[in-house]
């Protein structure tokens, strides 16, 4: 039963393509989106679960794309081996970080994550010897699964879909475990958590590690994907959207989180047109969603229609 | 029994806030299966002590002992994992969260333990029935007397040799009141070292084996509770009669 929206998104996920084949909004906006829901559905385990914030979450992002990409170019190795070497090393690098960083708390944490990542970003610009500096690095090839070549946008569909599913999959496991309560207990209140016999300290530094984990395995996927990587992907404006799709899904919430994603990246498509003033009415909506539906897009939405059905059943 | 080794020993302990001292020096002893109440004012230290006891603030000066262990420096996960668990002031029970997992969360050093844990879930719920009619309840939705029934059962679920009570009564009915000593003495008798913080000295005194006294963080008095009870000092100062 703890499943059921799984497989709901799922069967979505597979009807989509068979009923609208060749659509540019299914395909090509689709992989972005489950990109991004990887990306928020990480995020969303440090922060809506542990209630920790990061603003340097692009980092972990852009650290598993550049890991992926300088490997396969540079020293041609096979993609699968690329990404597990990229997961290592952000997985040891966030575990690095956590130990000093996650005794910070609230504004604290919140710069020294931003320090973060605006470090990694800088080493992106400046290590040209590595990272092709500000040129990026072109040439990725696709990714390759023992021998079956992901190159065509409905094949890659297909892929980043499984990916995202396993990546939801995971998130609603670890939320209904013992350890997602210990998270939970730990936003609810540290100092109760650690009388309980919570090891708070660790169980943060873990809940980083892995959703840094998840970051690292979607930038992975969009280096192979894109062919492409630029430190552009990975500013802080990344980090802040990534922050922005967890708290419109409503936090704490592992389909609020994606629904987040989806709707922040269908609004990016959608704002295109605009041009200039994209980012003007992006920011227009998110301060009317925080004012008008302050638990987030997916409680928010999903309240309203039930007032709004019961309201229509007295009427009626 | 003098010559028995103590459960809980506490020599010189002292703690601080800042420059601000709150514990000062401060000696008690405990033996396996005593019910020991600590008294006192408001801001005697009383809060203070409990957390330094159980790791969660730290101490500046002096030594816990612990079932043979010095366990002053230790975190508070591995002092709960040695068998000191508490219930804390004001019962900070986890709002959001349904009764049930309230005590699931209790259980976190015995997770592992499956069984033990369903087992000793339904032994809490035969203690207090009224928390086995509101398991799937939010623990924020219930009344001030059962969220410390619960709070007790969450603590009880850390599988404690030395069970640490701060205030149980503060801000419940009399009647709640009577309920929960009734509880802290059925478990007493059920073999649980108690070490009770209350105000409320004159309930506190009446069911424990021994009372001390702290006064502005440091110990003053410690006797029988009967004897502190008779003690006119102790009358004045906490019993207002």
């Amino acid at each position: 039963m703890r499943l059921a929206g799984l497989y709901a998104c799922a069967a979505v996920a597979a009807a989509l393509p068979i009923l609208f084949p060749d659509n540019y909004f299914v395909t090509v906006v689709g992989i972005s989106a489950g990109i991004r829901v990887i990306l928020a559905v990480g995020l969303n385990l440090l922060m809506g679960y542990a209630g920790q914030i990061s603003l340097g979450h692009a980092a972990f992002f852009g650290m598993g794309a550049y890991a992926s990409a300088i490997l396969t170019t540079r020293h041609a190795w096979p993609a699968l081996l690329a990404m597990a070497a990229g997961l290592a090393v952000v997985g040891a690098s966030a575990w690095l970080l956590a130990r000093p960083i996650l005794r910070l708390r609230g504004h604290y944490l919140a710069m020294a994550t931003l320090g973060f990542g605006i470090i990694v970003h800088v080493v992106m610009v400046q290590a040209t010897r590595w990272t092709g500096g500000p040129d990026g690095l072109a040439g990725i090839p696709p990714l390759n699964l023992l021998g079956w070549s992901v190159d065509t946008d409905l094949r890659w569909y297909g892929v980043v879909m499984a990916a995202t599913l396993l990546a939801v999959w995971l998130s609603l496991n670890l939320a209904d475990s013992q350890v997602g309560r210990a998270l939970r207990a730990v936003h609810g209140s540290e100092f109760a958590a650690r009388m309980l016999g919570i090891d708070t300290g660790r169980a943060k530094t873990r809940i980083f590690v892995v959703s840094a984990l998840f970051a690292a395995f979607a930038g992975s996927l969009f280096a192979h994907q894109q062919g492409f990587v630029s430190p552009d992907s990975f500013n802080l404006i990344v980090s802040v959207e990534l922050v922005t799709m967890v708290v419109l899904g409503g936090m704490a919430s592992t389909f609020g989180a994606a629904c987040g994603a989806i709707a922040l990246t269908l609004l990016h498509e959608g704002l295109v047109v605009f041009e200039d003033y994209e980012m003007l009415i992006h920011g227009a909506l998110l301060m009317a969603v925080m004012i008008f539906l302050p638990q987030g897009l997916f409680v928010g939405l999903s309240q309203a229609t039930r007032r709004l059905w019961r309201a229509a059943r007295r009427g009626g | 029994m003098p010559s028995e080794r103590p459960l809980l020993e506490v020599l010189g302990l002292s703690s601080h806030y800042g420059p601000v001292r709150a514990i000062h020096q401060a000696d008690l002893r405990i033996q396996p299966g005593e019910l020991v109440a600590i008294v006192g004012g408001n801001g005697a230290g009383k809060t203070t002590l409990l957390r330094t006891l159980s790791g969660l603030h730290p101490a500046s000066d002096g030594c816990v002992r612990f079932a043979g262990h010095d366990i002053t420096r230790w975190p508070p996960h591995r002092i709960v994992a040695a068998g000191i668990c508490q219930v804390p002031e004001g019962r900070q029970v986890f709002a959001p969260f349904s009764v049930e997992d309230n005590l699931r969360l209790g259980a976190w050093r015995q997770r592992r333990d499956r069984d033990w844990t369903r087992r000793e879930q339904e032994r809490i719920y035969s203690l207090f029935p009224l928390l086995a009619e509101r398991r799937r309840q939010l623990a924020g939705t219930l009344s001030g007397g059962q969220q410390q029934m619960l709070a007790i059962g969450r603590a009880l679920l850390g599988r404690p040799r030395l069970l640490l009570l701060d205030e149980p009564s503060m801000g419940l009915a009399p009647l709640l009141v009577e309920e929960i000593f009734r509880v802290i003495v059925e478990l007493n008798s059920q073999g649980v070292t108690i070490l009770l913080v209350e105000q409320n000295a004159r309930a506190a005194l009446a069911i424990a084996g021994r009372g001390y006294v702290l006064e502005t963080g440091r110990i003053a008095k410690t006797a029988p509770a009967a004897e502190l009870l008779a003690d006119d000092a102790v009358r004045r100062a906490y019993l207002g009669y």
